[in-house]
């Protein structure tokens, strides 16, 4: 067992975690986080993207004793106070960018992360930038559309759209 | 053809109307762009996944599979396992061999079809590569993992069998003792021989549809939990109604002490309308361990076993008279049904039996379907189930026959299909369409896509020889949905009726709970009962609230599946808001001191004819529950609850449109337009309906260009990954141009028609249309699916089809 320091959504949880744990099974067995859910187990669907030190990653390929001493944002801490969605939430939510709506944590977290490097991206780099994150139900049309209002309110609003970044002493 | 228009694509619309998602003022609920109730908890993380449910105590079920396509087992020995830190148990199939029963199925299609035992773990003998031969329970997942390890099985290997027209010849080696031969299921109508008598064109096809995995985003999970004499099963199912009876018949445990709940449940499509082998077992081994027990599947687990859809050989003969007119039609179908005969397995290409004749009017038909039994997972309900196949076989025929007369495809069509001034029309298959406008949704649909135009691009680029030539793909669907009348199902040897429940709450303080039959896993079914209701009742869209997938608490139902939920759960909720309205008219009268007769409901309140005296319905639910002045002999409620069986099937239809770049140098194909106007009847959520032909369209595509579950010569599962599966990403796919016509249908009183297929339906014969219109200045007539770029690179270069 090794000790981690590992701070979730705002809060710091110390764990004795196996060397072999995965980041996805402390986050969902561990600590409860169960908003980011597994939907393969070779990193191709995306739908356990969590951002780590701010930048997205699968959290099925990370070890949990690779996070000590790191900050992880799940799509449970993206809403500011826990009720002021961030504008991609919200952008998800205007352009119906989910059905069943499994593949969204990871989706808008991934969306999220595309934005840090081209805020305001073309349909084809919003595509290209989404390729690790499969959608079963929507085409991905949607998605799209998503993204770029998502952009376009976060390029409005550049504090909500910190929000995905932020650390515990933000909160 | 038709001058290129202004596209007023669903989208525009939706986003220029519907920013707000309300309705305007004075404008009802249904038919706006109402956004999803649904979307607060999945945006946010507040899931209720079934893999989410952690409880005290629970212990986590693994299981051994078979490496083997087809063997005899002829040791399991767990005891190493049983040994190691944190596992409770571990079982083989000999140990749950007097309580697991056999998996059911629902449909046997003929009196004389090869119904085998389906052991949900193998005892003697497994008959594809994956089946489960022993489980392992413990503490947590990472030790019933490690354990797995220790479990020992001896197998002694039997041959595989994989090919379904070898598995019918005389001599080939059997998946069951009684053949590989399941059944033979015949159906025709008209003079079929008379009609290829002398025909003037006869175009013969095989097409092969190839063996795909539904590959819902959320892998199965179960849990289940007993007190020792009532149980609790979660699972992520379509079906939680038809689970419980199931489970009921299969385990012995009496239907009034299971609890069915199927939580937030992460997409479907098919492949969640299943009685599992996972389920039952994890009932059994509550029962047995007294604990709770959880299973999820990996999703390399679940490509092996969750079934998989598809997989038909179909031989093909359409007659016509030389001006294109359709005279008849032969469709010769082999089924591979896998290894067993799951809960609809047998009736999937059944389904499809009705649909070969399209939208078009012919003389003659005859249908046989062969189901053949190979060692391979079994196959049943799929996006589409029977209806893509059927579909795909009429497109690409009327695109060859085209080819044959040098005619235009959409001309061709035009011939041929239904007129709008035809309807109510009876099939050749003897099915009566009750609408439909194939005129206006096709001229719109070209007038979309820009038709003519680039007709005359690809006529450009063939002159020219350029190495990227453009394929123009024509699909003019329609499909039967809605499933399903229950005479018919019973016609058909199905197990179960096609009805649906829903009943109506009036609470005291005027809010609506409505309880429908129906499942929903992603079709966003609370916003739009919410809508229908709010309609039905003139109350607030934000006051309905919808309950569903818990058998405690939606008692009765047929769950969610062929595009059913709206044209037959959603007429049940229409039909109990009249009771209530009934109900609550008797009671508003007596306070209002008028006859029954005299009392109108309009806009929330019930009035007198002529007066002002007037109770808003939600006065009228609170006076019913207070009771302390009601009419004699009326009881102290509004709720009321209906049972709406169909009496047609659905018939949305639609023209999609696909226009592909296809590179004759490199075989890569690229689609640069994709265009759909489908006919869904009248619409209560518009968003939600394009949703539903997106995401249709994108698994249709998908069967075209990218997914297949390939064997390998011993019949172990190639893709078992999905980096051996090729499920599209966004950069895989184009925009989706959507637009709609409405032609109500008349066999409800919504006037609306399933969508939920719709797009899976039409979209694969457009895609593979538009490629082989590519490729026919090279002699290509067909491509097989998926069409792959080395596939197009040897049909381009003879080594094809």
């Amino acid at each position: 067992m090794t000790r981690i320091n590992v701070t979730v959504d705002g809060v710091t949880y110390e764990e004795d975690v196996e060397p072999r744990l995965l980041l996805v099974h402390l986050l969902r067995d561990r600590l409860g986080r169960t908003g980011t859910p597994i939907g393969c187990d070779t990193s191709n669907c995306g739908a356990c993207t969590v951002m780590l030190e701010g930048r997205s990653v699968k959290s099925c390929s990370v070890l949990a004793v690779q996070v000590d001493g790191q900050d992880i944002v799940t799509v449970e801490g993206l809403a500011s106070g826990g009720t002021d969605w961030h504008p991609m939430q919200r952008a998800f939510h205007e352009e119906h960018a989910l059905q069943c709506g499994y593949c969204t944590p990871g989706m808008i977290m991934a969306a999220i992360d595309l934005l840090k490097d081209d805020p305001d991206p073309s349909d084809e780099a919003i595509r290209k930038g989404l390729e690790g994150n499969l959608c079963r139900c929507t085409g991905y049309t949607n998605i799209v559309r998503a993204v770029r209002r998502g952009a376009h309110s976060m390029s409005q609003d550049p504090e909500a759209a910190a929000a995905g970044a932020r650390s515990a002493e933000e909160l | 053809m038709t001058e290129e228009i202004d596209a007023g694509m669903v989208a525009r619309r939706i986003a220029e109307d519907g920013d707000l998602s309300e309705p305007a003022p004075g404008r009802n609920e249904v038919g706006a762009a109402r956004r999803r109730k649904e979307d607060a908890r999945l945006v946010t993380g507040r899931t209720r996944w079934t893999d989410n449910i952690q409880l005290p105590g629970m212990l986590y079920v693994a299981f051994v599979r078979s490496p083997m396509a087809h063997a005899r087992v002829t040791r399991v020995d767990t005891s190493a396992a049983r040994a190691m830190p944190g596992v409770v148990a571990a079982l083989s199939g000999a140990d749950l061999a007097g309580e697991q029963g056999s998996l059911p199925c629902a449909w046997p299609v003929t009196e004389d079809i090869v119904l085998p035992d389906h052991p949900p773990m193998a005892v003697e003998e497994v008959r594809y590569a994956g089946e489960a031969v022993a489980c392992v329970i413990a503490t947590d997942r990472y030790k019933a993992a490690d354990a797995l390890e220790a479990v020992e099985v001896d197998y002694e290997p039997l041959p595989a069998v994989l090919d379904m027209v070898k598995a019918l010849e005389e001599g080939s080696p059997k998946v069951h003792e009684a053949g590989n031969r399941s059944y033979v299921w015949k159906f025709g109508t008209g003079d079929v021989d008379a009609a290829f008598r002398d025909a003037p064109v006869v175009i013969e096809r095989t097409y092969v549809q190839q063996r795909l995995i539904p590959s819902a985003m959320e892998p199965r999970a179960v849990v289940a939990e007993t007190d020792g004499d009532f149980f609790t099963l979660h699972s992520s199912t379509q079906i939680p109604h038809i689970l419980r009876i199931m489970l009921a018949q299969v385990t012995g445990i009496p239907e009034h002490k299971l609890r069915v709940v199927a939580p937030d449940v992460g997409g479907g499509f098919g492949s969640k309308l299943q009685v599992t082998a996972e389920e039952v077992i994890l009932l059994l081994l509550a029962r047995r361990l007294g604990k709770p027990v959880k299973w999820t599947e990996s999703r390399s687990e679940g490509n092996l076993t969750v079934h998989h859809g598809r997989d038909q050989i179909q031989r093909l003969a359409l007659a016509a008279d030389a001006d294109g007119r359709l005279r008849g039609l032969r469709v010769d179908l082999l089924a591979d049904m896998g290894a067993y005969l799951m809960l609809v397995t047998p009736g999937i290409p059944i389904l499809g039996a009705f649909m070969y004749n399209g939208i078009y009017k012919m003389d003659a038909y005859d249908f046989t379907c062969t189901g053949v039994f190979t060692t391979k997972m079994p196959t049943d309900a799929y996006r589409g189930a029977g209806r893509p196949e059927a579909t795909f076989a009429i497109e690409r025929l009327m695109d060859e026959l085209a080819d044959e007369l040098s005619l235009d495809p959409v001309d061709l069509r035009r011939r041929n299909w239904i007129g709008h001034e035809e309807f109510p029309y009876t099939t050749v298959a003897n099915l009566t369409y009750d609408s439909g406008n194939y005129e206006a949704a096709t001229d719109r649909a070209l007038a979309v896509f820009g038709y003519d135009k680039l007709r005359a691009e690809q006529a450009d680029r063939r002159e020219r020889g350029e190495p990227v030539q453009l394929g123009i793909g024509v699909s003019t669907y329609t499909e039967m949905c809605g499933l399903a009348p229950s005479r018919v199902l019973g016609s058909l040897s199905y197990g179960a009726g096609g009805w649906e429940h829903a009943s109506v709450r009036m609470l005291p303080t005027g809010k609506v709970e409505v309880v429908t039959g129906t499942s929903p896993h992603g079709q966003g079914h609370e916003t739009a009962w919410s809508q229908i209701v709010a309609d039905a009742l003139s109350v607030p869209f934000d006051d309905v609230s919808v309950i569903h997938g818990d058998t405690s608490s939606s008692h009765k139902g047929m769950d969610t599946y062929g595009s059913r939920s709206l044209v037959v759960g959603g007429i049940a909720v229409v039909q109990a808001c009249d009771k209530v309205k009934e109900k609550a008219r008797h009671i508003a009268a007596h306070m209002l001191e008028a006859s029954p007769d005299d009392v109108e409901f309009a806009g929330g309140t019930f009035r007198v004819r002529g007066t002002d005296a007037a109770k808003t319905i939600q006065e009228v639910a609170l006076a019913a529950f207070a009771a302390h002045d009601l009419p004699p002999g009326v009881e102290a409620s509004l709720d009321s609850e209906a049972t709406f069986d169909p009496e047609n099937f659905s018939y949305p239809h639609g023209t999609h449109l696909c226009a592909v770049e296809v590179d004759t140098e490199t075989g890569a194909t690229r689609i640069r337009e994709y265009v759909a106007v489908d006919d869904v009847g009248n619409v209560v959520n518009p968003m939600i309906v394009e949703g539903q032909v997106h995401g249709g369209i994108a698994q249709g595509v998908a069967q075209a260009l990218f997914e297949e579950a390939v064997y390998d010569a011993e019949g172990n599962l190639l893709t078992t990954t999905m980096a051996d599966y090729l499920l599209p990403s966004a950069a895989d796919l184009p925009e989706f141009t959507t637009d709609r016509t409405e032609t109500p249908a008349t066999s409800n009183p919504l006037g609306v028609k399933g969508v939920g297929e719709a797009g899976t339906i039409a979209s694969t014969p457009a895609v593979v249309n538009a490629i082989v219109d590519a490729l026919r200045p090279f002699g290509v007539k067909d491509v097989p699916m998926p069409c792959t770029p080395e596939r197009v690179w040897r049909a381009v270069h003879g080594g094809g089809s």
